[in-house]
């Protein structure tokens, strides 16, 4: 039974990595009707950024949470603004390829550059050691990455379904020319929209970096489980994506403890049976 | 919101017509290969990947359905031909039998379960459903993991011709990307192609008029895993091994790479496409990642500036269908 | 009449007979040096190996003796088609007369089926399976440096001898974790050693903390890894987070090569225990090459075992060669040669190789050192003990290999 608490508590570190990069998505999709497909390398991206400023300007962990997801943020921006806002009108599919061309382009470049096998991240300091917890131990790190992603995904619910800014933004998604003509910069918010789901994929990075090797490839075969996590909670609502994703790594964690053959697909096989029972996804609006 | 092909022209006699002489071209093109001293390996393996492309293209261009896990076919065709010849000692026709088989299996499943979304989640659930795939052929005994099955033996088709000779091979892969291609070709002009596009168009209106749109989309599924399949089959005997490189999702990029490059929806476009991307792995081999980069780049340019493809903009040029 | 005849067949006897001098003179030798020169790893061969067959090129003084060697490379991205597609070019195309590394198991069995069918020479360094010698081994076919029996069975075995009797898994789920847990428990408990428990995880997992918790409460002294790349470090990182080493119990990583060790930083994999066949700092010779080879390669790296089995096997080749007085193009003919002289370089020490095409010398097991004993940015292994050539590889009794059956 010790075990079992101990595998439903580390079931949830890796469903905060589910939360926050399926949160970006749907914020993503909500705004752009986009499904980013470059989001495993920007997520990746985050995590190179949290090493290069410490390896070469020297500014640790905690200035990274800040810094990266904003440099990822802008360079997200910038994409958006030169490429993906051409898309506008077009099929969704083109979304798709095109985010999945850049995806190519960015993972390509760092492999060039970094190789393969990946580069170190410590640990900070003030979260090193671990906690007993009685029936397990527990890495004080793990247990910041659960509590810190809780807070922030909860914090993106709260600024796109309680502020004003939020009702701007789903306004704008439901009429974007009513909204205009209200007198709001509509491209504008879309740029920011897509700069915050990217953020959010960054943040995301630099919390995996000192669990993981930064490595260029980190985000790719993630991604692919993240968009069965979309397709299970359906991408109507932001709540919804939090949730699914905190509850599959919980079930992903019980698969390994009674299963482990399974624990990479299971989150496959969870994705078939929702379509047979309810092809919209858990939460998900009919299309 | 723009469909994802522009439909060109109806088809008329004249378009039929062009569409025939341009076949005969290709046909006779590719006969003579073996003479041109032009390395046959090469062009084998690119004849296999454009029959997938064309199989892909008759799911995406007439049918507006995007699958991102094409590569699920190629890869469970490749291991069930592979096993089938090397462990059962099938002869060579009935490996190539049993492997599309299997592909057709598979795509009835995936098909029955992908189809129920449409657009991007059609393209997000086949993706999910092919690397569900890889792990279960990651960990299956019979597929040997990373190791694959390798030296897949070639043996003698219908008992006569020896298909270790590269010639031989050559003419009977040759054989096999013409079959399948007419079959694809004669589809998209029959009604039931009609409707497809229809259906493409316009879903709603199609539903209107009484057809089962659902039961059209997953024939046509079934259609394109089947004939990707057949592709995957013949390939085991060009390159003697199945592997896991045929089912990553990498693999699947490749494929909505090439027909995205030769035109989505043309006729000729996925077998153009299929041709570049191949040359283009094969002489920039030396450039490792670049390669990813530079597929990253096409992908990005023919999204943002050149959506119909080589083909498409020719047939577009020269007011003819392709 | 009959005159004519036989002057007719002296003239052609005379043909063969130059022919043949023609063929035993010819010196040149094209060598194609096939790797992952991108990926996962292409720090462990990659450009490397091919500086290490250009520097077997140089050191072997054959240049002086009026051969022409030329040294190409390919990328085979990982991919058994590619491999196999570039090889057949190679033979059909370029002539290479030899193929060498080639990671990535998958990959050199396909190379290995091609090479056979048209009778090159593969001298293959960077492959883990033990399969090229074993059930799929060729007339044509020479495996240099390591693989899966060998790293299995001398960790093992000296692990247990030095005390290590209690053994946990954490093993890749596919055929190669496999092999590598089935192999080491066999010696483990030839031993007298006991494997406790073992769990398998999916390959490419970036989150082993459930399976170390099972790990760290089975007890267990030794957790032996039997995954590769990514799932390796990744699991000796997050061993390190849940205080596996520093609670007493120890990793033994299965497969794990010099450039790991140094992208986990000693910090992390400090205590670790593993065979290799080489290390820059064994002695005075591995030493003097790898000063020549870190001053030539990408970042200053110093070799891998994969790049020194490139050039020690190329070395051999290159004295088979010579005693065959030129380049027959025969890869049966070359090989068999090989297995008559006995291996002795100056980075593996003295070997042989068996019929079936094994390269045997001794194997170390060693333990990474604590970051307060490294004294420089290579300085990274103690050796904890040295198996010998002939128990670190599979006993040819049980090899399965067609080639020893005569």
């Amino acid at each position: 039974m010790q075990a079992l608490y101990a595998q439903l508590l580390v079931g949830l570190i890796n469903g905060s990595f589910y939360a926050l990069l399926s949160l970006g998505l749907a914020v993503i999709f909500g705004m752009l009707n986009i499904i980013n497909f470059a989001h495993g390398a920007l997520y990746m991206m985050g995590a190179f950024c949290a090493y290069f400023l410490l390896n070469i300007a020297g500014i640790g962990y905690w200035w990274a949470l800040i810094i990266a997801p904003i440099v990822v943020g802008i360079f997200g921006m910038i994409l958006e603004r030169t490429m993906l806002q051409w898309l506008s009108g077009l099929d969704h599919v083109y979304g798709l390829l095109l985010t999945f061309g850049i995806a190519l382009i960015i993972q390509g470049v760092f492999q060039n550059y970094f190789g393969s096998s990946g580069l170190p991240y410590q640990i900070p300091d003030a979260l090193r050691g671990g906690m007993n917890l009685g029936f397990m131990f527990l890495p004080i790190y793990r247990g910041w990455v659960v509590v810190f992603s809780l807070v922030i995904c909860l914090a993106t619910w709260f600024l796109i379904e309680k502020t004003q800014l939020g009702a701007y933004l789903r306004a704008a998604t439901e009429n974007p020319t009513l909204v205009r003509a209200f007198g709001i910069n509509v491209p504008r918010m879309i740029t920011l929209t897509y700069g915050l789901g990217v953020g959010l994929a960054a943040l995301a990075g630099v919390l995996s970096a000192p669990i993981n090797q930064v490595r260029p490839l980190m985000g790719a075969d993630l991604i692919i489980v993240v968009f069965a996590v979309v397709v299970i909670g359906g991408m109507g609502s932001i709540m919804g994506s939090i949730i699914t994703g905190f509850a599959l790594g919980v079930i992903e964690g019980l698969t390994k403890y009674f299963y482990p053959e399974a624990s990479n697909t299971v989150v496959f096989v969870l994705m078939v049976l929702v379509l047979l029972v309810k092809p919209t996804g858990l939460t998900g609006r009919a299309a | 919101m723009s469909a994802l092909t522009d439909d060109t022209l109806p088809i008329t006699p004249r378009a039929m017509r062009d569409e025939m002489v341009a076949f005969g071209l290709m046909a006779v093109l590719l006969a003579i290969v073996p003479l041109t001293g032009i390395y046959p390996f090469f062009v084998m393996q690119a004849l296999c990947f454009a029959l997938l492309a064309c199989a892909f293209n008759l799911l995406v261009g007439y049918g507006g359905l995007l699958s991102f896990g094409h590569a699920m076919f190629l890869g469970t065709a490749g291991y069930v031909s592979a096993h089938a010849l090397k462990v059962w000692a099938l002869p060579p026709e009935l490996g190539i039998i049993v492997g599309t088989a299997a592909s057709c299996v598979l795509a009835v499943i995936t098909g029955y379960v992908s189809i129920r979304r449409q657009g991007i989640y059609f393209s997000m659930i086949t993706l999910a459903l092919s690397q569900l795939l890889y792990f279960i052929y990651l960990q299956a005994p019979f597929t040997h993991g990373e190791d694959g099955i390798q030296g897949v033996p070639q043996g003698y088709l219908f008992g006569v011709f020896d298909l270790s000779k590269p010639t031989v091979l050559y003419y009977v892969v040759l054989a096999g990307f013409l079959g399948g291609f007419l079959l694809i070709y004669r589809t998209i002009n029959s009604p039931f192609g009609e409707v497809l596009k229809s259906i493409r168009e316009n879903e709603p209106r199609a539903i209107s008029l009484g057809y089962k749109t659902d039961h059209y989309k997953l024939l046509a599924f079934i259609l394109s895993g089947t004939l990707a399949g057949f592709a995957g089959s013949l390939k085991v005997f060009v390159a003697q091994n199945a592997s896991l490189t045929d089912v990553h999702w990498s693999m699947s990029g490749e494929i909505v790479l090439m027909t995205l490059v030769g035109g989505l929806g043309t006729i000729f476009g996925p077998v153009v496409g299929a041709f570049i991307i191949i040359a283009m792995q094969q002489y920039l081999a030396g450039y490792g990642q670049w390669v990813t980069v530079i597929q990253g780049v096409i992908f990005v340019a023919c999204v943002l500036t050149f959506r119909r493809g080589i083909i498409g903009e020719l047939a577009r040029l020269l007011r003819r269908s392709l | 009449m009959k005159n004519r005849i036989s002057a007719l067949l002296l003239g052609t006897a005379l043909t063969f007979a130059s022919a043949n001098l023609a063929l035993a003179q010819d010196k040149t030798v094209k060598i194609g040096s096939l790797s992952d020169q991108s990926g996962l790893y292409s720090d462990l061969g990659g450009p490397g190996s091919t500086l290490a067959a250009q520097m077997a090129v140089e050191d072997s003084g054959l240049l002086a003796k009026g051969w022409k060697i030329d040294v190409i490379s390919g990328d085979h991205q990982n991919k058994p088609d590619i491999g196999s597609t570039i090889a057949r070019q190679w033979f059909d195309v370029d002539k290479v007369d030899v193929i060498v590394d080639v990671p990535n198991s998958g990959v050199a069995l396909a190379v290995n089926n091609v090479v056979k069918e048209k009778n090159g020479v593969y001298i293959n360094s960077g492959a883990a399976t033990s399969d090229l010698t074993n059930a799929q081994c060729t007339p044509n076919t020479v495996h240099w440096t390591y693989d899966t029996y060998m790293l299995a069975h001398s960790t093992g075995q000296a692990l247990v001898k030095s005390g290590g009797d209690t053994w946990f898994f954490l093993t890749a789920d596919y055929a190669f974790g496999a092999a590598l847990e089935r192999d080491t428990t066999a010696v483990v408990t030839a031993n007298g050693g006991k494997v406790l428990g073992s769990v398998k995880h999916p390959l490419n997992t970036s989150d082993f903390s459930s399976f170390l918790l099972q790990a760290q409460s089975s007890k267990a002294k030794i957790i032996g890894l039997a995954n590769a790349g990514g799932d390796t470090t990744n699991s000796i990182k997050q061993a390190a987070e849940f205080g596996i080493v520093s609670g007493g119990q120890k990793l033994a990583a299965l497969l794990l090569f010099l450039t790991d060790v140094k992208a986990l930083g000693l910090d992390i994999a400090q205590g670790l225990n593993f065979t290799e066949t080489f290390y820059w700092d064994m002695n005075d010779q591995t030493r003097a090459f790898s000063k020549r080879f870190s001053e030539r390669s990408k970042g200053h790296a110093m070799p891998s075992m994969v790049q020194a089995g490139v050039y020690a096997g190329l070395r051999h080749y290159f004295k088979a060669l010579e005693a065959l007085g030129g380049n027959p193009h025969d890869g049966t003919k070359i090989v068999e040669k090989m297995k008559s002289i006995p291996t002795e370089d100056d980075l593996f020490g003295k070997g042989e190789i068996q019929p079936n095409g094994r390269a045997i010398h001794p194997a170390y097991l060693f333990e990474v050192k604590k970051p307060s004993e490294s004294k420089g940015p290579w300085d990274f292994y103690k050796l904890v003990a040295t198996v010998p050539a002939d128990q670190a590889f599979t006993p040819l009794s049980e090899s399965k290999c067609a080639l020893l059956k005569k």
